[in-house]
């Protein structure tokens, strides 16, 4: 009891720290933009014929964006499961360089509470985190989860609601709403040149996955046409980036 | 309410495949580094797989080439590639691309 007393007196040593509740707070700027994409996530995964409760597990399992249109999309189409999966995977293969870029900030930390961090890293949590360790040079564990952990139930939340919308509409095709899914293709595809801004290499390499995609889709099948695209016309942005 | 069993699969594997790249590089970074061409190479791969995907949802037809003019969708995609452009919102495109749809479906 008396060591407790004592403990509490002294809360000034860690006060530098950043607290969950800060990560908390850093978060809501975030909150409105992601709140729409995940809403519209959940009108397309309930278009594309998922239930209430698995659109819940995929936002509570799986938990990133541009994966769940996929998998929403791949899903309708009907491709096969392997398909899906590996297309995912090249996707969400960005989420290394994300990891990697913020881990020299917690290589203090067990492998451990490293994992619970990396467990719910996104592009958005990470825009946060890259930004608050400009201006303090250190992120705090606590705040991270802090951030985290926001993120995650806003995205659960956003899902689960678009997902009682969709099921109130009979024929999405009325409504346009089957092209909600490319229009955020699109979206995400126009977003991510707009903030590389290399433009010119970036063009080519998306031409390039286009046509072939399109080629290897009308030959062999669409499943395998996403996969190879990705693969050839990366490959090739990055040799003449090296080459140039 | 039910969760199907190939689904409960998919999602399963999509979110084990997801969930690796997260934790891999921050658990052993201090141990591997990924060397600099991977890196390039890893750069690369959402515009590659992004592009793949937005050529597949406008050309492709049930594993066919869509026929270009009756490609209604392929006219919705211009407005939507505008207002991404514009406004770098994606609630505004994804609400554009609807509405495009809605529209040219209701004059065509």
């Amino acid at each position: 009891m008396k060591t407790e007393s004592v403990q509490a007196d002294f809360p000034a040593a860690r006060v530098s720290e950043d607290s969950f509740w800060q990560g908390v707070k850093d978060c809501i700027p975030t909150l409105l933009g992601y709140l729409s994409i995940g809403f519209a996530a959940g009108v397309v995964e309930k278009t594309a014929g998922l239930s209430l409760a698995e659109i819940a597990l995929i936002s509570i399992i799986l938990y990133a964006g541009s994966a769940q249109f996929i998998a929403a999309g791949m899903i309708a189409a009907g491709s096969t499961a392997t398909s899906i999966i590996i297309t995912i995977l090249l996707v969400n293969l960005r989420h290394l360089l994300l990891s990697a870029a913020i881990s020299p900030y917690f290589r203090h930390l067990t492998p451990l509470r490293n994992l619970l961090i990396g467990t719910l890293l996104t592009d958005e949590t990470f825009g946060v985190a890259i930004q608050k360790s400009a201006a303090k040079k250190a992120i705090s564990e606590k705040w991270m989860h802090g951030l985290n952990i926001t993120a995650y139930l806003n995205w659960l939340l956003a899902n689960i609601a678009g997902a009682v919308l969709g099921q109130w509409i009979s024929s999405p095709e009325e409504w346009g709403l089957d092209f909600a899914l490319p229009a955020m293709f699109i979206g995400l595809l126009v977003l991510t040149l707009i903030s590389r801004s290399k433009y010119a290499l970036d063009i080519a390499t998306g031409l390039i996955a286009m046509i072939i995609a399109v080629g290897v889709s009308i030959v062999w099948s669409p499943s395998f046409g996403v996969i190879a695209a990705a693969v050839i016309a990366s490959t090739i942005g990055a040799v003449i980036e090296k080459w140039k | 309410m039910e969760v199907r069993p190939d689904i409960f699969l998919i999602i399963l594997g999509a979110a084990l495949v997801t969930f690796i790249p997260r934790v891999l590089p921050l658990m052993l970074l201090s141990r591997i580094t990924i060397p600099e061409w991977g890196m390039r190479w890893l750069n690369y791969m959402p515009i590659a797989v992004m592009s793949a995907l937005v050529a597949q949802e406008l050309f492709i037809d049930e594993g066919r080439f869509a026929a270009l003019s009756t490609n209604v969708e392929l006219i919705a995609a211009l407005p939507t590639f505008w207002v991404a452009v514009k406004t770098r919102s994606l609630l505004g495109t994804v609400v554009t691309g609807v509405l495009s749809l809605m529209l040219l479906r209701l004059l065509f």
